[in-house]
């Protein structure tokens, strides 16, 4: 399966070629492919591709359950995907107390098609890289969760509705307040006032880093977990024939990480909004 | 692993249009079938309950009416076994009754019978012994002086 690496350069190449993205860019009035390194303004093609393609492929079939629903009698998959529904949802209602028609339908978004991207990692990781190759794509990497770019845009997805949430439930000024006045309340009379500003503004610095965190690791979280397991598929991949019985295990344990991070994301996410519109 | 916007931009709107789909089309169908299955199997099982309650409900009302049903026929088949006695008897009795009158009827009818024969005869021998005197003595007995010698052995008859 090394042959590729073998071309040029040994599994260094290899590796790098693997984890390198289709990536579009305009350089100068033209749109330039996969010479993008470090321009801000470049799209990864593969990434986005392979994304909408999952999303695309979650909504049609969950759709064609939706519109023929009957509660007599269920088809197999209605009931697979009742089952799914109904996991996310308990989910939510043992997390989000309020009312929201929003959080729940996220939640069942965000799991089934995190998990149908993590998913791709179980593809082996030569097939359509191989494939795409052969009709002149170069690279193609085809695990959408293992590109920053895909789960750090979820994140801020996550990260404003967040704060969209917190507005909406508590105010502005709860807002600024619950940024500043924790987790140290600031003295409001007495010789002590002198300090407030000060101990607010430690309060907001304390607050804005465990604030921004939650996009963070949230994001980093589920990509760092794809990248390596991808990352270790790679390096399977290079050691030749025993890879086979190597890949099937690090696939089955695979397959565990791919379910669990799915269900981290989206549980996160709902712990995430459903703190964000408690009131204290 | 480089950040672009490219990237960051399509996955949010991606992810905003999925999700905005997932919440208009896939989930409140899906959620409200769910909903209703709950719903049903909630009621059918209440269902089976209350009929549960009324089978046994109905069991003793049927016992009770076996019972009773039970008790009537008994009843009815005292009465009817006395009514038979009865008939019984009355048939014997009148029976024996009838066969007295008629055999009292018979007697009676025998009994004229055999006068009136007896008369007749009488009579007959009567005249047959005139008719015989007559024809042996043929010239002095006049029947009128002999009439109560006659008499006297009719009579005798």
């Amino acid at each position: 399966m090394a042959a590729e690496g073998g071309q040029d350069g040994g599994s260094g190449y290899y590796i790098q070629h693997h984890l390198q993205n289709l990536q579009v860019c305009r350089v100068e009035g033209e749109w330039v492919w996969n010479d993008c390194a470090g321009n801000f303004w470049a799209m990864n093609v593969d990434s986005m591709f392979w994304s909408v393609l999952l999303g695309l492929i979650f909504l049609v079939s969950f759709r064609s359950v939706a519109k023929k629903t009957s509660a007599d009698k269920p088809s197999r998959w209605q009931a697979v995907v009742e089952m799914i529904v109904e996991f996310v949802d308990s989910s939510v209602k043992d997390t989000f107390h309020g009312k929201s028609k929003l959080i729940a339908p996220l939640g069942l978004t965000i799991f089934v098609w995190v998990f149908l991207m993590n998913l791709m990692d179980l593809i082996p990781v030569d097939w359509i890289p191989g494939l795409s190759y052969l009709i002149g794509i170069e690279y193609m990497k085809i695990v959408p969760t293992t590109d920053v770019n895909i789960t750090f845009a979820m994140a801020i997805s996550v990260f404003i509705l967040i704060i969209f949430y917190t507005i909406k439930n508590k105010g502005i000024t709860g807002f600024i307040g619950e940024l500043t006045m924790h987790p140290i309340a600031p003295p409001t009379k007495g010789a002590g006032i002198i300090a407030a500003p000060l101990i607010i503004a430690f309060n907001f610095i304390l607050e804005s880093v465990a604030l921004l965190a939650k996009p963070l690791s949230l994001s980093l979280r589920l990509f760092g977990n794809m990248f390596a397991g991808e990352l270790i598929f790679i390096l399977i991949a290079l050691i030749g024939w025993f890879q086979l019985p190597l890949h099937f295990g690090w696939a089955v344990f695979h397959i565990l990480v791919v379910t669990l991070q799915a269900f981290i994301f989206m549980m996160l996410t709902i712990v995430y909004l459903s703190l964000a519109s408690e009131k204290h | 692993m480089d950040i672009n916007i490219g990237t960051l931009a399509g996955q949010t709107i991606a992810m905003i249009v999925f999700v905005w789909f997932c919440m208009k089309y896939i989930w409140p169908p899906i959620l409200t079938a769910i909903e209703e299955r709950q719903e049903k199997i909630a009621e059918g099982l209440a269902a089976a309950e209350s009929g549960q309650e009324k089978l046994v409900e109905a069991e003793a009302e049927a016992e009770s009416i076996i019972a009773e049903a039970k008790r009537q026929a008994s009843t009815i088949l005292d009465q009817a076994n006395a009514r038979a006695n009865e008939i019984v008897a009355d048939g014997k009795n009148d029976g024996v009754k009838e066969r007295e009158r008629q055999l009292t009827a018979a007697k009676a009818e025998i009994e004229q019978e055999t006068n009136r024969a007896r008369e007749e005869l009488r009579g007959q021998v009567s005249a047959i012994a005139i008719a015989g005197a007559q024809k042996i003595l043929e010239r002095e007995i006049d029947d009128a002086s002999h009439q109560d010698i006659l008499g006297k052995l009719a009579k005798q008859l």
